[in-house]
């Protein structure tokens, strides 16, 4: 079926990512031993000419908007843009039909085709699908309407539409991200909250750098945001509403310092860790109740993560003696250890999907991001370095942003994503050095 | 005998930038481990400075004479020789000038995660304080905070500077004690 031949290179990606086969890493029988092998794939390779403009005014954004749908796509490390220059005809009307005999010449796969419509503020967006070597439409012809200041965003859900329909994923790229903004010499670090899209347009800063703020969460529905402050002198979470940057601190147990949140999938349920007395637990509360204790060991218990069912609590404890991985009812109860290779696991976080286990490790001086099964089995590290930390999934679970941080009296840390098979390691541009993303969920 | 004088009176007064630091955090003024050049210029021993001698019931004192922070081993919080014997002296000190409460702070070096180290921090902060409470200091007297691997006083990636990070320090606040 020349639909399967057209979704050959980026369905063999997807399903090499969902089932571990070649060029995947992949982990070994007996002793646990593993091996981070890069699979190559090639990027399927599209033909997007610059979207058409209906009317002059249209014509500016035409242009931006197709270098962001194509930036996009090329940037997932599955598509491969074909340059203009390569083409032997271009496409100046958007039409049902195109002349397929055309764009095989140039094997191009995929052939995406827009139109830009622009009255005063409102620009609208339509594009087409094809399936070049099928020679025929794939889906219907689509519209995004809105306002000029969301232009990225028309981009953006464009550039979903058609991730989506060639990998049968859903998409990612119309969602932000908050994370740490830092400045200054590493003994002196000021910190700012700030919001971003998922490619590093639009910064917002969401507080000044006065205190200390670390490790910012989205709730489900992307309109507030956890994070830890020094506000008071003391770490304390605070829930931002990121619409109005109104803050209110969370409600935590007396005499406690309080990190590490993260929001239930019902979006009103808060996990996070609290330190009494110098010993760490993990803790929920639900609004306007008190906060009712999980984990009681003396050993640290922190960075709880919710299963997307919301039934099960993924964290890291340093009971056996060192930091391990632990999965426990959602209520509390008997925890079951997950992770079982060498080294010191952190910082796990369930997929949106459930199937997989995002954590970072450290072993023989060096830090990996890497990915398992929940039962711990499959284990396989994305990344490598001096310091790479904090992963968080994009909407889809099929890729993972994380903080790298560089070694020495200049070390700095930055954005990156990695795809979930270790491939497409990419440095997320940001203003200044940042810390502690959080993928928001895919924008409505 | 005027040299230490001189150079004390002199990294007293550098060292108010940290009472004013929003962060409060016992960070790496002058005299915390940086030694003076005694040659330096003003410094030189002629015994021309008579006046400003630190005051043994200051909080510059305790930082400097007495010491204010305890060292960890890698991942540890419990306190070894030096770090009892350095926590003796605080509580002596402490208990000496009953008008000021303390805030302790725990610091974790940079290798581990953020969320660990806070959970390391408050560890280390909590084993200093329990020794001072052990030393007779009153528990209402003290607080702790942890800032995990926020503020490292040695900003270089080897275990040289590793094993200055991963500290409790005792920060003197004059007032009543802490709720």
């Amino acid at each position: 079926m020349t639909l399967l031949r057209l979704l050959t290179p980026a369905i063999l990606a997807l399903s090499i990512l969902g089932l571990g086969l070649p060029g995947a890493a992949q982990a070994q029988d007996g002793p646990l031993r593993i091996e981070i092998t890069e699979g190559v794939i090639e990027p399927l390779p599209f033909a997007l000419p610059t979207f058409i403009a209906e009317n002059p005014e249209a014509q500016e954004w035409a242009q931006r908007i197709s270098d962001v749908v194509a930036a996009d796509l090329t940037g997932t490390g599955l598509f491969r843009r074909i340059p203009r220059d390569a083409f032997v005809t271009d496409v100046t009307e958007f039409t049902p039909s195109v002349t397929y005999a055309n764009w095989k010449a140039i094997n191009a796969q995929a052939l995406i085709t827009g139109a830009v419509n622009v009255s005063g503020d409102q620009i609208n967006v339509k594009f087409r699908l094809f399936d070049v070597f099928s020679e025929a439409p794939l889906g219907e012809g689509l519209q995004f309407g809105g306002t000029s200041g969301s232009w990225r965003r028309l981009a953006h859900k464009v550039s979903d539409a058609v991730y989506s329909r060639i990998t049968g994923e859903t998409g990612y790229f119309d969602s932000r991200v908050v994370f740490v903004s830092e400045q200054g010499p590493k003994n002196e670090r000021q910190k700012r909250l700030a919001v971003m899209d998922y490619d590093g347009a639009n910064v917002q800063y969401l507080t000044d750098s006065s205190s200390i703020v670390l490790a910012p969460r989205f709730s489900p529905d992307g309109t507030r945001v956890l994070y830890t402050s020094y506000e008071t002198g003391f770490p304390q979470i605070y829930e931002m509403n990121v619409g109005t940057v109104s803050r209110i601190p969370l409600q935590v147990p007396a005499e406690s310092m309080t990190f590490a949140p993260r929001y239930a999938p019902d979006g009103r349920t808060v996990v996070f860790s609290a330190s009494i007395g110098g010993n760490t637990d993990i803790y929920a509360v639900q609004p306007g109740d008190t906060p009712r204790q999980l984990t009681n060991a003396p050993s640290i218990e922190t960075a709880p993560s919710y299963s997307p069912d919301g039934s099960q609590i993924v964290f890291e404890s340093d009971r056996s003696g060192t930091p391990q991985l632990y999965i426990m009812p959602a209520g509390g109860g008997e925890p079951r250890r997950i992770s079982n290779g060498a080294g010191r696991y952190g910082t796990p976080v369930w997929s949106p999907r459930g199937d997989l286990i995002a954590f970072t490790k450290q072993n023989a001086g060096r830090f990996h991001i890497g990915v398992m099964r929940t039962d711990g089995s499959e284990e396989r590290l994305l990344t490598a370095s001096f310091l790479d930390e904090g992963p968080t999934w994009a909407p889809n679970g099929r890729v993972i942003m994380f903080t790298r941080e560089s070694a020495g009296a200049g070390g700095q840390p930055a954005l990156f994503s990695v795809d979930v098979s270790g491939r497409n390691l990419t440095q997320v541009n940001t203003p200044n050095a940042a810390s502690d993303p959080a993928w928001s969920p895919l924008l409505p | 005998m005027t040299t230490l004088r001189a150079a004390l009176v002199l990294t007293a007064i550098l060292g108010l930038s940290a009472c004013s630091n929003p962060d409060r955090f016992g960070s790496g003024n002058p005299g915390d481990g940086m030694p003076f050049d005694p040659n330096a210029p003003g410094m030189n021993g002629a015994g021309d400075i008579t006046s400003g001698v630190l005051d043994p019931a200051s909080p510059e004192y305790f930082r400097q004479s007495v010491g204010d922070r305890v060292l960890f081993a890698v991942d540890q919080s419990t306190l070894n020789d030096a770090g009892r014997a350095a926590l003796s002296a605080q509580a002596q000190w402490l208990q000496s000038n009953p008008g000021y409460t303390a805030i302790i702070e725990g610091h974790a070096d940079e290798q581990g995660t953020r969320e660990y180290n806070l959970a390391l921090g408050a560890r280390r902060a909590a084993s200093a304080r329990d020794y001072l409470v052990s030393q007779g200091v009153s528990s209402s007297r003290l607080r702790t905070v942890t800032y995990g691997k926020e503020r490292p006083l040695e900003v270089c990636s080897t275990e040289a500077c590793y094993a200055k990070n991963r500290r409790a320090v005792t920060v003197i606040a004059a007032g009543a004690a802490l709720s």
